[in-house]
């Protein structure tokens, strides 16, 4: 397995042993195919009304969150919004933590009293999913705001979709982080459709997070969000930017979701043959290209495949046998004293 | 012991903090090289410096979020929001966001900050730059809600806000940034969730907040002076938590309770109070509870009209006498 890294010079087709390498090309694909599988079974589970409330899947866009956690390091901070299943799984999440709590189970990453769209697991670094479109934008700004004071080394990263580029918290937020040179990266996934109409019929440019960058003094960049090593290539600039001190990055991932907004959403909006020729640029589709282009066994890669689908049968069995919460965490951690007293 | 403003009491309070923890940094509009449009923060920037004390711009969202965020990853950020009108742009973060952190993550995150706004009519500022917000804040489950009368209180609890590990709602009111009250040299530093007997009395309770506070007691010497009346005036200081014991004891000695608030009358904090009085207190009561409060209007920008239309000395001492002598 490759241990070095070595980006090619001879404008020949990169080998395995490129700026990116092996090993981590297999933690990419693993980390897609880990989200699809896990996504696929939140969905499944849903139809067996196993998970409740809604969710929001990242079916199809899995190679943006594969590509950024591949970029991270240890001690880097995530923020997400409900649609964040996928970049709390890249964390290193537990599948059966994120499972058990669309399932509303005492063994959920929050025992069942975030649910799909909050999930956090602080010691991974995921410091939140925020339900309020545009919201952690802010926050995220907050959070590098206190690595530059602290002089901690460490870059937080803002994921949202299309639709966030027309609510105010994301204006204010690029601007405050220009401004003040944060290390933080925004992330637009750009799936097409805000929920149910598609973005650019409510949006005065077209891209709607990267044609608002000049305006912030930002780079405009847009890029494939289904091919992981592009996204992966954007995600370290960005972060040896931040780290290096050269402030905020917005990075538009054009990507799309196969499934509906939530639930579901049979998504009947979308016109007839998108989702098609969308799926034919699959982002796990073309990274097993991508590994047997670069001649990575087809064993190697069915063995990841079957690992990680035994790994979220097993979750799914664990989580069928957890219990519910119980009931003396309802009134529980409103108060850092661990309880909900408001008067004495 | 020195004769200082509120005004300038928020700066000390503000001071003292920064001083004992380098964690705590300030930001909002016009705060730092301006030192706030009230003036309540001069002085600071040239203190701590453009690291630990920032203008930011009019983007009451990014404020708090950043505010937030900070917070939950170790600083102990004072977000300033000039007026709290304002409050309703970034609502966002005082009602989902700093109060359900905690319990959405089980716990994993916490959100120890403060927000300090300018509260309260008296300007002729008009609807927008007036109200009273309080009850806003104090419907919110997680948050920690105070609103200081004094030079002195300001300072004792904001650095209990500043100490406290969750987040504090700092009601400053405007129109009594230019009174005067004697602070204690040294370090000050309060407890959230405690009222204060501000006047003992026997004959009836009045539970005042803020600019409110100054009025009852007016109003309270003229009722002794002219009716005979002995009137308690309990410093609610902290609407959350809410020392019920205080006021419950009180009305366990005077029998009766009146409350006066700024804010328009519907839900207004006292309506709380009261309910809970008649809950917990009512063979305690000689009679039915009475709430003083700005009727359910926006308020007017002229003198005229804004002055009848925040609770009076006179309108407190009429209402009282009228109760009280049935």
């Amino acid at each position: 397995m490759a241990k070095q890294a070595v980006r090619a010079t001879d404008g020949s087709r990169p080998g395995i042993n490129d700026d990116i390498g092996e090993e981590k090309r297999l933690t990419m694909y693993r980390l897609q195919v880990e989200i699809r599988e896990s996504e696929q079974r939140a969905f499944d589970l849903f139809l067996q009304n196993l998970v409740k409330g809604t969710s929001h899947l990242s079916l199809g866009q899995e190679a943006v969150a594969a590509g950024f956690a591949a970029a991270m390091k240890t001690g880097d901070l995530s923020f997400c919004t409900y649609r964040g299943h996928a970049h709390t799984l890249a964390r290193g999440v537990p599948i059966e933590k994120v499972l058990g709590e669309l399932m509303q189970r005492d063994n959920g990453l929050m025992r069942g009293k975030g649910g799909s769209m909050h999930l956090t697991s602080a010691e991974h670094g995921v410091m939140g999913s925020y339900a309020i479109i545009g919201a952690h934008l802010p926050i995220a700004c907050g959070a590098a705001l206190r690595a530059q004071y602290k002089g901690d080394d460490d870059v937080t990263v803002c994921f949202f979709g299309d639709g966030t580029t027309n609510i105010g918290a994301f204006h204010e937020a690029l601007n405050f982080a220009k401004v003040w040179k944060l290390p933080v990266i925004f992330v637009c996934e750009n799936n097409l459709y805000m929920e149910y109409t598609p973005i650019g019929e409510v949006t005065a440019v077209e891209h709607p997070a990267a044609d608002r960058a000049a305006a912030y003094g930002l780079e405009r960049i847009v890029i494939d969000g289904n091919d992981a090593d592009v996204v992966y290539r954007a995600a370290m600039t960005a972060y040896e930017r931040a780290r290096a001190g050269g402030g905020p990055s917005l990075i538009e991932c054009m990507t799309y979701r196969h499934s509906g907004h939530s639930r579901a959403d049979p998504a009947k909006y979308r016109p007839e043959g998108e989702l098609e020729r969308w799926k034919e640029r699959d982002p796990i589709k073309i990274y097993r290209e991508r590994l047997k282009q670069f001649g990575i066994a087809d064993e190697v890669i069915a063995r990841i495949d079957a690992d990680v689908r035994r790994r979220v049968d097993e979750a799914t069995e664990k989580c069928k046998a957890a219990p519910p919460p119980p009931l003396d965490i309802l009134t529980t951690d409103v108060y850092a004293d661990g309880g909900f007293a408001w008067r004495n | 012991m020195a004769e200082l403003t509120y005004r300038d009491a928020v700066a000390r309070g503000i001071a003292q903090e920064m001083t004992r923890d380098p964690d705590v940094i300030f930001f909002g509009e016009d705060v730092a090289k301006a030192g706030g449009v009230f003036k309540t923060t001069v002085g600071l920037y040239e203190q701590f410096g453009p690291k630990r004390v920032r203008d930011c711009p009019i983007s009451e969202q990014a404020i708090l979020g950043a505010a937030m965020g900070a917070a939950m990853t170790g600083l102990k950020p004072i977000a300033e929001i000039m007026f709290s009108d304002f409050f309703a742009v970034c609502f966002d973060y005082i009602a989902n966001e700093f109060p359900k952190s905690r319990y959405m993550s089980n716990g994993q995150l916490k959100c120890p900050l403060v927000v300090r706004t300018g509260n309260g009519a008296g300007s002729r500022f008009g609807a927008q730059h007036s109200q009273s917000v309080e009850n806003w804040a104090m419907m919110i489950p997680g948050l920690k809600v105070v609103a200081p009368s004094t030079p002195r209180d300001v300072i004792g609890l904001l650095a209990a806000a500043v100490r406290d590990p969750d987040p504090v709602i700092f009601f400053e009111h405007k129109s009594l940034y230019p009174t005067k009250g004697d602070v204690p040299d040294g370090e000050i530093v309060d407890r959230l969730g405690t009222a204060s007997i501000v006047r003992p009395g026997k004959d009836a309770t009045i539970l005042a907040l803020a600019l409110m506070v100054p009025r009852a007691l007016a109003a309270a010497e003229t009722l002794k002076a002219e009716h005979g009346i002995d009137c308690e005036v309990v410093d609610v200081r902290s609407l959350v938590p809410l020392d019920t014991q205080t006021i419950l004891g009180s009305v366990a000695r005077t029998h009766r309770l009146f409350t006066v608030e700024e804010n328009p009358r519907l839900c207004g904090w006292g309506a709380e109070i009261v309910s809970i009085v008649a809950d917990e207190a009512f063979y305690d009561l000689d009679g039915p509870p009475v709430r003083i409060t700005t009727p359910h209007i926006p308020l007017p920008a002229a003198d005229i009209l804004e002055d009848v239309a925040l609770p009076t000395v006179e309108r407190i001492v009429d209402r009282v006498r009228r109760s009280m002598q049935g």
